[in-house]
């Protein structure tokens, strides 16, 4: 058994899929940068906020500044050289770290499909998707190649797999099962819409569209798979993504999931989008289907298999970590995010600081928007890490303008989804006191559920 | 094939049709978002532009009584009719949308505390630029309340001060301006915002619902609540400050003020007209909509309307001078304070979340 998956994996197959995701890919990264840059999220989000929020370990993840408009120069040349596969290897790398840095800077943005995008990068970094058709296969034919071990291929589909049978298995609880939640919250608002904005009230659509959004994410892969269903997978595919486009404010992520799951087709598939690329372009497409299959160093070989080993093990369990914390994972949020938890609750919060000077007794309370942006409020609100972060960053700021002896308490609500609100943080907790880690966080008021 | 699924999806449909109780039909009726912004404009915003309107017109007659014939009685006149135009502004000051928001308005308007500096050195400047945003704490009602309050040690010594020339036309242009703002604003809504302010009745960031709960949160937490009350009471800063009150020199009305400007808030949740003869749609209605379509426990619209009641009933306790309580009795400002602060999450919380709206437009995606 054992030896048979070995033998599969080892199989040739079509390096086509590799160069057209690799192409697809890098373009909506190159558009989604511009994207960034037009709405001029690179000031909004990075530039002109007076702190950012870090993730647990990447506290010297700085914005640098004006510079960080140079940082998504960087970022978008090298994603689209690597999609015409120009210098791939540098470009790659380049890519994954100018987009990870980037992510790195501030929590506050944090989106599941950024943290796809850097995952896929990484992969890539190892994948020889520039072996067929590009501008390196071309000008170096001792690099051209028709065909690659199937096993690159696989980790690319694993990685898209993991994504969503995870984001299918999270939406198996009550709410989203039960209750139509938060679907129905977000479905309501948008009975204006035209044609279908009529049912958006109704509330079998909501159940629906919850138990539908189930069953797609846990079952699209193997219809996927199999070959008689992959046409019928696909429309669903599209009807799936583009309603969500459509409904929900999503950005780019309907397209990065239609293109990734095209790596799904035949090779066949592939080359015929290729040679009509290569027609369009006038480019010769024949020199690259020159049969010879693409081979590595043994050493590189050993290497990438065990890097994808510990890799696609990390996959597996980081998703998982969130069920090792009491609580309900929705409402503290541990081991919530890179976890494939998509479009999964609607939080809303508000929180309000208490500094006290813990001597004098002194007490004041902080108006949030002079220290945040809208955004950064209605992220750290929710969230106890950005609180905790927060409060350090107020005692900062207050002790430098000459207060002493700080206590810093906050009186925080929630409510999700849909409920009452709640008292979230224990109020009487100095949060000075606390730090960001990866322990239980006990100050997390328990969640009453009806 | 297709048969088969579609008697499934019927069956899976029907099961969902019976298994909630609260549903009686399956076609539930929207909620009409129009309706609102129609009776919003037309019974509330409208007439309280327009009210204001002919407030800042008796203001200007109650002005130049005065320049004509500088007499004590004059000087009272001028008064309450800045306290009326006051009071008036206190109604439309929420309305920070359309050509008001672009203007500006409420900079231009009610910025306190006024600066005194600013407003002497300007009386004596020749060019004098109002537009300027450091020109912001120089006019308006708070400008105002300082020529006419206490710009001098008395009355007599005020009424004598208020017939310097360079005085007088200073008034005079501070007034002018409040006008000519408010008709801009008042034109447009008559003439262009009206319609573009109800067509855009959708659910989106920019849709009208949104951008008026936005405004109106904001309103009622930065405007109401915390400075006419939260400042004075020393919440953000530990200490009281008298001397922030609204209306500072005429301190006696600052309570008056904040009741207008508190129930302008009320009956815009509640749907009140201006004139209180009607109740049209509104943010109560749309939250009952709401809670009866899903079959929420909470009733939240009660919920808010009651925490206001003790806003009100604390607000009872109170000196008319907001000034003079922080002096003498913190303690009951700060249960008014208490008070308002309860009803923030329930409004920036429970509310936004039942409607789906976003707090603040935040430009970005999610997932």
């Amino acid at each position: 058994m054992q030896q048979q998956v070995i033998t599969y994996l080892n199989e040739k197959t079509m390096a086509a899929p590799l160069a057209v995701f690799r192409i697809l890919f890098g373009l909506l990264m190159v558009f989604s940068l511009i994207r960034f840059w037009y709405y001029d999220w690179i000031a909004k989000f990075y530039i002109l906020p007076k702190t950012h929020f870090h993730y647990y370990g990447f506290e010297w993840v700085q914005v640098p500044g004006n510079w960080t408009y140079l940082l998504f120069i960087i970022c978008g040349f090298s994603a689209l050289f690597f999609a015409i596969g120009f210098k791939y290897r540098i470009s790659i790398v380049v890519f994954f770290l100018s987009f990870s840095y980037i992510e790195l800077m501030d929590k506050t943005t944090y989106l599941n499909h950024y943290y796809f995008v850097s995952l896929v990068a990484f992969l890539l970094i190892w994948i020889p998707a520039h072996v067929h058709f590009s501008v390196d296969a071309h000008r170096n034919s001792t690099l051209r190649c028709e065909f690659v071990p199937r096993w690159y291929l696989t980790a690319l589909q694993a990685m898209i797999s993991i994504v969503y049978i995870y984001a299918g298995l999270a939406k198996l609880n009550k709410d989203w099962m039960l209750d139509a939640l938060p679907l129905s919250i977000w479905l309501r608002s948008k009975v204006d819409l035209p044609l279908i904005g009529q049912i958006m009230d109704e509330r079998w659509l909501h159940f629906m569209f919850s138990w539908g959004g189930a069953l797609y994410d846990l079952c699209i892969v193997f219809f996927l798979i199999w070959s008689r269903t992959r046409i019928f997978a696909f429309v669903i595919v599209l009807f799936f993504h583009l309603m969500t486009k459509i409904l929900f404010p999503i950005g780019m992520f309907p397209y990065l999931m239609i293109t990734a799951t095209l790596l799904f087709f035949s090779g066949e598939f592939h080359t015929r989008i290729l040679k009509g690329v290569s027609k369009l372009c006038s480019i010769s497409y024949k020199k690259f289907c020159n049969g010879i299959s693409f081979r590595s160093e043994k050493y590189m070989q050993n290497l990438t298999v065990s890097v994808f080993t510990v890799f696609f093990l990390l996959q597996v369990l980081i998703p998982l970590r969130g069920f090792a914390y009491p609580g309900n994972m929705f409402w503290t949020e541990q081991g919530y995010r890179f976890s494939w938890r998509v479009m999964l609750m609607e939080k809303t919060a508000y929180a309000n600081f208490k500094v006290v000077d813990s001597l004098s007794g002194k007490r004041f309370y902080v108006q949030n928007e002079d220290f945040l942006t809208a955004f950064q409020q209605k992220q750290m609100a929710t969230q106890a890490d950005f609180m905790i972060e927060y409060a350090h960053y107020l005692a900062d700021h207050f002790e430098s303008q000459g207060h002493e002896n700080l206590q810093i308490f906050v009186e925080s609500y929630a409510s999700l989804n849909g409920r009452k609100s709640q008292v979230y943080m224990d109020p009487n907790v100095d949060l000075l006191t606390l730090k960001d880690d990866w322990k239980h966080r006990s100050y997390i008021k328990a969640l009453k559920d009806d | 094939m297709f048969k088969k699924t579609s008697i499934l999806l019927c069956l899976f449909l029907t099961c969902f049709a019976c298994s909630d109780p609260m549903e009686t039909s399956m076609f539930t009726d929207n909620f009409d978002r129009a309706e609102m912004l129609e009776f919003w404009a037309d019974d509330i915003i409208i007439p309280a532009f327009q009210s204001y309107a002919e407030n800042l017109d008796g203001l200007d007659q109650a002005a130049s009584s005065f320049f004509t014939d500088a007499t004590a009685t004059n000087l009272e006149g001028f008064r309450s009719a800045w306290l009326a135009a006051y009071l008036a502004w206190q109604e439309v000051s929420l309305f920070d949308i359309g050509k008001a928001e672009e203007l500006g308005l409420r900079n231009f308007t009610n910025i306190y505390p006024t600066n005194t500096d600013l407003i002497l050195s300007n009386i004596s400047s020749q060019d004098l630029n109002l537009e300027l945003p450091s020109n912001f704490s120089a006019q308006g009602f708070p400008a105002l309340d300082y020529m006419l309050f206490g710009i001098e040690e008395d009355d007599a010594l005020i009424l004598a001060r208020l017939t310097e020339e360079n005085v007088v036309q200073y008034v005079q242009t501070l007034i002018d301006r409040l006008i000519d703002l408010n008709a801009s604003v008042l034109l447009d809504w008559e003439e262009n915002f009206r319609d573009e302010f109800i067509a855009n009745a959708g659910s989106s960031a920019t849709a009208s619902t949104d951008k008026m709960v936005n405004d109106f949160l904001f309103y009622y937490e930065r405007f109401v609540r915390a400075s006419k009350v939260g400042i004075p009471a020393g919440i953000f800063s530990g200490s009281t400050e008298a001397e922030l009150v609204e209306a500072r020199y005429a301190d006696i009305y600052s309570k008056e003020l904040f009741e207008r400007s508190f129930l302008s808030v009320k009956n815009f949740f509640r749907g009140i007209s201006f004139d209180r003869t009607q109740e049209g749609n509104s943010l109560e209605d749309y939250l009952d909509h709401i809670r009866a379509t899903n079959g929420l426990e909470l009733d939240l619209a009660n919920s808010i309307i009651s925490q206001w009641d003790s806003v009100d009933s604390a607000l009872t306790e109170l000196s008319p001078s907001f000034a003079n309580q922080v002096t003498t009795d913190n303690t009951k400002m700060l249960a008014l304070y208490d008070e308002m602060q309860k009803a923030v999450p329930l409004l920036k919380v429970d509310m936004l979340s039942a409607l789906n709206i976003q707090v603040d437009f935040v430009d970005a995606d999610g997932d």
